[in-house]
């Protein structure tokens, strides 16, 4: 009988990502709805290093893995976690819906038939076994998925979407055999994202963002003016960036930047995407004007405007 | 050599949706299709190394697993110049999710034998982020997601990847070819179709093939070769935006109270 419950952290550069943290929160409240033991592993060329931050409350075994490189390589991590798998036999495996995950999740379920879902936000267990929620059709709907005949349900967790735990418990340690494997990758090094424009968007109180509502590149001039005139910093959402309409450095998302000091920030043409929220949810006022009523950003903003964004601001600009 | 592009027909909601009689999903009558955004950047891509130095043997094979109305987008790519289009469908694919899409693919791969395999990071529908990899695990490739850059000299037995990383950072990997990579948005400019192109592709042919064909056993089709099943679907409660209704002119004049009541506060 497969029991328990197996949350792998990710690392990088040497740091515990913190989405690690957010895992074991999503996993300390299944361990006390359902009573089964939690543990968390860590895979890495000297994985000790990450023991100390990861000994966290409600955690009852920390599980190290040594590996040929520190960096991320998919076949390893693969194949570490189905050593763990097997080494603890749980019944639910919880990963970060990362850019590491994605990179090998979906071969470690299909290769040994584990029950499989990604991004998932919620997780529950009932009498037909483990219960996952995730979204649908540009988050438009709430899905609700299990996993019929099997014993093992590996899961990708949406980041942000739990409490990360911040105190600590006393676990025991153990090591894990590494795997033999033999990579067909190799990673060569790190690079830092292009700098380029002087703007500030972490530092920013007050953006204006601009998503592919705006349609074309001629029409991103009025909205640099209308940021302007009001006072805000101009950003946007990745397909602005990606056409090469704004810099790289003014996009707010998950692969770019976070509007950290951000207080209000106003969407634009923008749907809502979690990659793009994953850089502005937290922002304590968001307007967001969009014509699709529907539009998932409205579920996280304060206001909502249900028009288009040229007559807005148009409309705007008069007040200014 | 062999480029493989597997490729999705991607839903959004009509305004005004309803759920299927089961709950399980939408009512067809209220989707409006489209191609996976991200499938226009790997078809780029697989035509950036066709078009490029030693290109000139190189198959673009684009593939999808759909009902006939997928052909749209078959048709769309090889507007763009895919050399070949290839569709498989069977009723039980219904059921199927990411995991069950990526088993059909891969017994098209097993037929196709491809030196490189794109498929996109994830769809625009449901995001789910899983197809290209699961294929690379069955298919027992090496595999990279979320590639932001490739530099690939067609023949060559291994190729170097951006992979992109949260925060806009990167890692840069060499891999190992035969590959299965996923590729990012923005990993090129994706090209329009000529008008000459879009009357072309109009009039070439697709095979079409069900997945038994492919030698896709009961046990691995549809829901049974999944990972998941749908229980239901709905739409979640609306979180806390405050609508600020009226004419443009009323609203913008209540969006410039918002913002000078925080230059106020400022
Ligand atoms: C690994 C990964 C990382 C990513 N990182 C990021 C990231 O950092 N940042 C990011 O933004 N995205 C990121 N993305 C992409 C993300 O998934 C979405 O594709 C993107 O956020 C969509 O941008 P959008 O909202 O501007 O466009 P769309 O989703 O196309 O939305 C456009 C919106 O504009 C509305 N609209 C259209 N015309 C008008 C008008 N005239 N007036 C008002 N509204 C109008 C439409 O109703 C629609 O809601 C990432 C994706 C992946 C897989
Ligand atoms: N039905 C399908 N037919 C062909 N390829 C698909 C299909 N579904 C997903 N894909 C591939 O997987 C990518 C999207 O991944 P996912 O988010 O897992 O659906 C697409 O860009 C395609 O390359």
């Amino acid at each position: 009988m497969m029991s328990g419950i197996l949350v792998i952290s990710e690392h990088r550069n040497g740091e515990l990502r913190p989405v690690s943290r957010e895992l074991v929160g999503a996993a300390v409240a299944l361990k006390d709805a359902t009573g089964e033991p939690l543990r968390v592993a860590v895979i890495g060329e000297a994985p000790e290093r990450y023991v100390a931050e990861l000994k966290l409350a409600g955690v009852d075994e920390v599980l190290t893995v040594q590996a040929v490189v520190d960096a991320f390589d998919p076949e390893i991590y693969e194949a570490s976690v189905r050593a763990l798998i097997e080494a603890r036999q749980p019944s639910l495996v919880l990963l970060a819906h990362s850019v590491d995950s994605l990179g090998y999740a979906a071969p470690l379920a299909v290769k040994n038939g584990y029950g499989f879902a990604t991004d998932v936000f919620g997780i529950e267990r009932d009498a037909d076994g483990w219960v996952a929620t995730r979204a649908g059709y540009g988050q438009k709907v709430n899905i609700e998925v299990d996993f019929p005949g099997r014993s093992v349900v590996v899961l990708t967790v949406r980041p942000g979407a739990y409490k990360p735990v911040e105190t600590f418990g006393e676990p025991s340690v153990s090591a894990v055999p590494a795997p033999a494997v033999t990579p067909r990758s190799q990673h060569l090094g790190f690079e830092e994202p292009a700098g380029g424009d002087d703007v500030n968007i972490p530092g920013a109180e007050f953006i204006v963002s601009i998503g592919r509502g705006v349609g074309e590149e001629d029409n991103v001039e009025e909205f640099k003016e209308l940021a302007d005139s009001v006072g805000a910093t101009l950003g946007c959402s990745r397909p602005i960036a990606d056409a090469g309409w704004l810099p790289k450095a003014r996009q707010v998302g998950q692969s770019g930047k976070t509007a950290a000091a951000c207080k209000l920030y106003v969407a634009m043409g923008i749907s809502g995407s979690v990659q793009h929220m994953a850089g502005m949810k937290h922002v304590e006022t968001i307007v967001a004007v969009n014509t699709d009523p529907e539009a998932s950003i409205f579920t996280i903003a304060r206001y909502g405007i249900v028009g288009d964004i040229f007559d807005i601001g148009r409309e705007l600009r008069n007040h200014f | 050599m062999k480029i493989l592009v597997p490729i999705k027909q991607v839903a959004t909601l009509d305004e005004d949706f309803e759920f299927r009689e089961d709950g399980r999903d939408i009512d067809p009558d209220f989707l409006i299709h489209d191609l996976n955004e991200w499938d226009n950047y790997t078809l780029e891509e697989a035509m950036r190394l066709k078009e490029g130095p030693g290109g000139e043997g190189i198959e673009v094979v684009v593939a999808t697993v759909g009902p006939e109305s997928a052909d749209e987008e078959l048709r769309k790519c090889l507007a763009k110049g895919a050399d070949r289009a290839l569709r498989v469908w069977s009723d039980a694919l219904e059921d199927a999710d990411a995991i069950g899409v990526a088993r059909v693919l891969a017994a098209l791969a097993r037929r196709e034998s491809p030196d490189l395999i794109f498929a996109g990071v994830q769809a625009t529908d449901h995001a789910c982020g899983a197809t290209g990899m699961a294929l690379a695990g069955l298919l027992d490739l090496p595999h990279a997601a979320v590639v932001a850059a490739l530099d690939y000299t067609p023949g060559s037995n291994s190729a170097t990847v951006r992979r992109e990383l949260e925060g806009g950072s990167y890692a840069s990997v060499r891999i190992d070819c035969p590959a299965v990579l996923t590729l990012q948005l923005g990993i090129n400019t994706p090209r329009y179709a000529s008008l000459r192109g879009i009357k072309q592709a109009a009039q070439r042919p697709i095979e079409v093939l069900d997945a038994e064909a492919l030698g896709v056993t009961a046990d691995a089709l549809g829901a049974a070769g999944s990972a998941s099943r749908v229980r239901r679907m709905y739409v979640p409660e609306k979180g806390r935006a405050q609508m600020i209704e009226g004419t443009p002119a009323e609203q913008a004049a209540r969006l410039a109270q918002i913002i000078k009541e925080f230059g106020g506060a400022a």
